[in-house]
């Protein structure tokens, strides 16, 4: 109980926040050259300034600044997100169609970037200054300096171009239909290497945060302490050090959170995914703001939504977490 | 200095230092090895590398030199990279040092400024604000600066918030000095080290953003960049996969100099003795 | 030698090397000692001295990099310095236990009391869960901790510094060890927490036969409870003997001066005080607010309750009290570092309380502070001579004149002037303190406030700065508000001293009839917690 409402009074105060970035994304978006009836009248081909001005008073585009923000406030919080005039359906429903994708290939790179990165974390520290920390904090280093979408381009030639192992893009084979056991199976090869992509530069992240949160554990007081009882190195790190070296952890993922989702903007575009991130970009290139404007909503709303769940995890945790701090 | 005796003594840091300055070399000395314009009609189009000795690394989809553009390129990477991180640091430490000293209200404004920031994914913010201000080199760079600048805010705030209270900050107050002296005079030069240790990672995200951008072609396309060259790049991947794979290992290399000369930067001003 | 052969623990000739670049080769030379059964041996020095380097040594949990280069330590018939470590792992914790000084660092933040204190028992014993659970609370009661099962389902932040410790010594003693090391236990708590601790230690000791090895650096602890003493200096050992037989009769030259260092309980003659009140403290309070949602839930604490005192001219005032007593409060709202919530601060005829904030950064040059941290105090970035002088130049003073007379406050607080150009760092702790003094007396305040100035020193350096104050007051006139924990340290130098307790003054008068009579039950309290407190009474009383 005290764990939720700790983690619920962090949720209410992130409201102002996201009403900040909205009001600034909006504010910014004015500022924007053309607006969504210049993209739509290109769409079709031309039109006259009569036809302008209907639709953009249709829109309720020709209404002064602070009464466009007003009404797209309050649609807002009716979960209205307006009309895409791109792909002429509301932008809710192309934002939910696209939604699972990013979930999913988010979900896969976050775990893959979070096992291993502790896994190469643990062998780091506890081979402190031999091979094979050396070894793993220079790969390390070396896949947080490569580019994400240089790297995907490259397992894209190796393992689909010469290889052949695995799919080049695209989020299912759109040839055959399958069904249950088989459409997991073939989603999951579509997913391997924007996963591992994507998971990347997260890797080498999670890998130096843990090597050092290990190192930085392992000289603590009570390590000693426990050392004193006569505990073995093994039973050391998983019963006292793993833990304690683990929150810090915790609290990257609710701060990469954003980044990640920014990081499948490039990786979806690389391989063809019909996710959020090319969503976002498409409606750059296209103009469309209406629909910028709602992934710009929604995907606030999820970095507030996983810090939620992070800070209920590390209340969990951490017993020393009490209300006032 | 001891410092500076301390960074050589770490071969990772002497290879990131040796790394950086070849691609500074590459940056300056561009003008002269390939005096034409990068981007102009140079030969056949897409000869592979080390086929013909005019083009080490051969020509690109429109039979462009890929040398010349990967020396060119070393000059955006390094420009935006400079101009990014430096707009980004400064504008976080001066929102992190009012934060952080002051606290209360005015803490209180600022974090939510950074917050929202920091919620907004910030290749997202980014796109936004390629989509308003357009893809000149001017505003890609003020663009990804002002993408930037809340990790140091953080960073310079938290230094602030932990040095406010030290004994020899109080001291100075009792002897009676204003607050911009204790902010300027005492605190800044003990907070910095870190703060500009982290302009190295800064400098890194920035030269990856970019990159990124230009992929997408969302950056300026009449500049030879990396990114650009990559993005070019992918139209032909299947058979001259070269020429999005040399400018990536430009970035890599460039990405890993600034994170190692960094690293060094940080063991040498904040020696930590190696204990087990 | 029967007496080594009988012994619990016995080293002979132990050396430990330092890495290169420390600041000396060995941290211990040649060591040799031992260690009976049923016995409690102190093992004294100051920092430098090598004693906590035994006793990591002995449990062989050395650092990397420090090295055991020579001697033995016989141990139940086996050589610790040659044992594997699979050897070591079976004695830690079951024959040869350790308690560390630091119970807030040294407890697993994330486990609760009990978990960590049943740790012991599945690490070397094969009992169930519910016998080792019975266990723990037997100990948990026998080190009296207060309800001991809601005791070992807390978490140790949940627990106060005398209590985790009592839970660290339960941890301890589980498995009945041959030998307890007990480095410097009881440093970092209260005078009457400390006072407890070593009482339940040296009861344990001889109920349950152990052999205890009590580190320490204050001698007081020594008369309190040692049977044996060895007295170390740089790595060897100066002296060792009967506790009563060193005491009384000290033959080196070290011991003598680390024993005189202590300061005695008497104070010296009373002076004559001024009539005048240079300083008026009235009414003063401050109270924080923690925590709460819309005022509902939240925690008032008065760190200042109501405090009134004064100040004659040119005498020193002592504020004793433990931690969390207000003291700390107190001294910073004299020096408008902290705003009181009530209350005047009358000097030189003017409430500092009420002052605006610029009138009142320029009238803080007639009130000055020296801090207690020597490291923390001094902006490592700035050399000294400048740290002397930022005061006075900021107060107009031209710049070349404030560094001339920077120079010449260097000479008065004994240090050498032509080193005024050095930075922080190349300064010892003493040294610092002296800089510390040094700035506070640029200004030429009216009042000095001292916050605690020689805690964090060595006791040999303590008494020498003591001197240096003591000798300033009476050339510079200086009027001294001192604040301490140490009653000691508050009988040489005070006058009048003040007994705070929970943010209130519990008695106060003049030094003498306080520590020869005191009224109120807490200061009786504390005095007799006074670690030593019987020998130095014993001890002064000889020396009149």
């Amino acid at each position: 109980m005290r764990i939720l409402s700790l983690a619920g009074r962090r949720l209410a105060a992130s409201i102002p926040t996201l009403f900040l970035i909205l009001i600034g994304v909006f504010l910014l978006l004015q500022f924007a050259p053309g607006d969504t009836v210049d993209a739509m009248m290109a769409q079709m081909g031309g039109g006259d300034a009569a036809t302008a001005r209907e639709l953009r008073h249709f829109y309720g585009l020709d209404l002064s600044i602070p009464v466009q923000l007003g009404n797209y406030l309050w649609r807002l919080v009716r979960l209205d997100l307006g009309f895409s005039s791109i792909y002429g359906k509301p932008v809710a429903t192309v934002i939910l169609e696209r939604l699972p994708p990013t979930l999913l290939l988010m979900t896969s790179a976050l775990s893959f970037a979070f096992f291993f990165g502790i896994v190469f974390g643990v062998i780091a520290a506890r081979g402190f200054n031999r091979w094979p920390d050396t070894l793993i904090s220079t790969l390390g280093l070396i896949f947080y300096a490569t580019p994400s979408f240089w790297f995907g381009l490259m397992t894209i030639v190796i393992f689909s171009i010469y290889l052949q192992w695995l799919p080049p893009g695209g989020f299912e084979d759109i040839g055959t239909v399958q069904t249950g056991i088989w459409r997991i199976i073939d989603i999951a090869r579509h997913l391997i290497l924007p996963s591992l992509t994507l998971g990347l530069i997260f890797l080498a992240i999670y890998l130096r945060i843990m090597r050092a949160s290990m190192l930085e554990v392992l000289n603590l007081d009570y390590v000693r302490t426990a050392r004193a009882k006569g505990l073995d190195e093994t039973g050391l790190v998983i019963r006292h050090v793993l833990r304690n070296a683990l929150l810090p952890m915790v609290t990257l993922i609710g701060l990469q959170a954003g980044t990640m989702l920014g990081g499948s903007v490039v990786v979806e575009s690389v391989f063809s995914l019909p996710g959020l991130g090319r969503l976002a970009y498409e409606s750059v290139v296209q103009r469309d703001l209406n629909t910028l404007l709602g992934i710009v909503f929604v995907s606030a709303l999820l970095v507030i939504a996983v810090n939620f769940a992070v800070d209920l995890i590390y209340a969990r945790l951490d017993p020393r977490i009490t209300v006032e701090s | 200095m001891e410092a500076i005796k301390r960074y050589f003594r770490s071969p990772a840091a002497v290879i990131g230092l040796i790394l950086l300055l070849i691609v500074i070399a590459m940056a300056i000395s561009a003008s002269f090895l390939y005096p034409h314009d990068p981007l102009s009609l140079a030969g056949r189009p897409l000869l592979w590398p080390l086929t013909n000795p005019r083009f080490p690394l051969g020509t690109d989809n429109s039979g462009r030199d890929i040398a010349a553009q990967i020396f060119y390129g070393a000059r955006i990477s390094l420009l935006i990279g400079g101009v990014a991180t430096a707009i980004a640091i400064l504008t976080g430490i001066v929102v992190g040092a009012f934060a952080g000293f002051y606290g209360g209200w005015v803490d209180n404004v600022l974090m939510r400024i950074t917050e929202a920031f920091q919620t907004l994914p910030n290749f997202l913010l980014l796109l936004v604000l390629v989509a308003v201000f357009g893809s000149t080199l001017t505003t890609v760079t003020f663009a990804v600066g002002i993408v930037s600048w809340p990790a140091p805010a953080r960073l310079t705030r938290a230094e602030f918030l932990s040095l406010r209270n030290r004994e020899f900050v109080q001291a100075g107050r009792t002897l009676g000095m204003k607050d911009l002296q204790l902010i300027v005079g005492e605190i800044l030069p003990n907070a910095l080290p870190p703060v500009i240790v982290y302009a190295s990672v800064v400098m890194a995200v920035a030269i990856l953003l970019e990159s990124a951008l230009a992929f997408l072609h969302l950056s300026d396309p009449n500049v030879a960049s990396w990114g650009n060259l990559i993005g070019l790049g992918r139209d032909v991947l299947r058979v001259q996969w070269y020429v999005s794979a040399i400018p990536g290992v430009a970035i890599l290399v460039t990405v890993l100099a600034v994170s190692l000369v960094g690293q060094g930067l940080n063991d040498a001003l904040n020696p930590r003795l190696k204990r087990r | 030698m029967s007496e080594a052969a009988t012994a619990t623990l016995s080293i002979e000739g132990l050396s430990v090397r330092l890495p290169a670049g420390a600041d000396r080769t060995r941290a211990l030379r040649d060591v040799t000692l031992s260690v009976a059964p049923n016995e409690l041996l102190c093992i004294v020095g100051e920092s430098g001295s090598g004693k906590s380097m035994m006793a990591n040594a002995i449990m062989r949990l050395l650092p990397n990099e420090v090295t055991i280069d020579g001697g033995r330590m016989v141990f139940a018939g086996r050589d610790l310095a040659a044992a594997g470590e699979a050897e070591m792992r079976s004695l830690r914790g079951s024959d040869i236990a350790m308690i560390f000084q630091e119970p807030m660092t040294a407890l697993n933040p994330l486990r609760t009391i009990g978990d960590q204190i049943a740790e012991v028992f599945s690490i070397h014993t094969e009992l169930s869960r519910t016998e080792i659970a019975s266990k723990v609370l037997a100990l948990l009661a026998d080190v009296h901790i207060s309800d001991p099962k809601a005791a070992a389902r807390a978490y140790p932040h949940e627990l106060s510094g005398g209590q985790r410790q009592r839970a660290m010594i339960a941890m301890a003693l589980a498995l009945d060890p041959k030998l307890l090391i007990a480095d410097e236990p009881t440093t970092a708590l209260d005078v009457t927490t400390q006072a407890q601790i070593l009482k339940l230690i040296r009861d344990l000791q001889q109920r349950r036969k152990t052999s205890v090895m009590f580190i320490t650096h204050d001698f007081g602890v020594v008369a309190e409870i040692a049977n044996r003493v060895v007295v170390m200096q740089h790595g060897a050992i100066v002296e060792q003997g009967p506790a009563a037989t060193v005491l009384n009769n000290p033959q080196a030259a070290y011991t003598k001066q680390l024993i005189a260092s202590v300061p005695p309980l008497t104070a010296p003659p009373p002076r004559r005080l001024s009539q005048e009140d240079i300083l008026t403290i009235s009414g003063l309070s401050k109270t924080y607010r923690t925590g709460g949602i819309l005022g509902r839930g939240a925690r008032t604490t008065k760190a200042v309750d109501n405090v009134s005192l004064k100040l004659p001219k040119g005498a020193t005032l002592g504020i004793v009290g433990e931690s969390g007593s207000g003291k700390s409060t107190l001294a910073r709202c004299l020096v408008r570092l902290i705003a009181p919530d009530e209350g005047s601060i009358m000097l030189l005829g003017k409430d500092f309380v009420k002052m605006p904030r610029a009138q009142g950064r320029q009238e803080t040059r007639h009130i000055q502070m020296v801090f207690q941290d020597p490291f923390a105090s001094l902006n490592p970035r700035r050399k000294a001579v400048d740290l002397v002088a930022q005061g006075p130049i900021i107060h107009g003073k031209p710049r070349a004149t404030a560094i001339a007379e920077a120079k010449e406050l260097f000479a008065l607080v004994g240090l050498d002037p032509s080193a005024a150009d050095r930075f922080p760092h190349e300064f010892s702790g003493g040294q610092r303190q002296r800089i510390g003094l040094a700035r506070a007396l640029a200004l030429r305040p009216a009042v000095l406030v001292a916050d605690e100035p020689v805690s964090a020193l060595d006791v040999s350096v303590q008494a020498q700065v003591l001197k240096l104050l003591a000798d300033l007051r009476e050339r510079l006139g200086l009027s001294v508000v001192f604040i301490t924990h140490d009653l000691r340290v508050a009988a040489q130098i005070c006058d009048l001293v003040a007994v705070m307790k929970d943010g209130a003054i519990v008695e106060h008068g003049l030094a003498g009839e306080v520590f020869a009579n005191p009224q109120h039950a807490y200061t009786q309290a504390l005095l007799a917690s006074v670690p030593g407190g019987a020998f130095a009474r014993q001890h002064a009383s000889e020396a009149l």
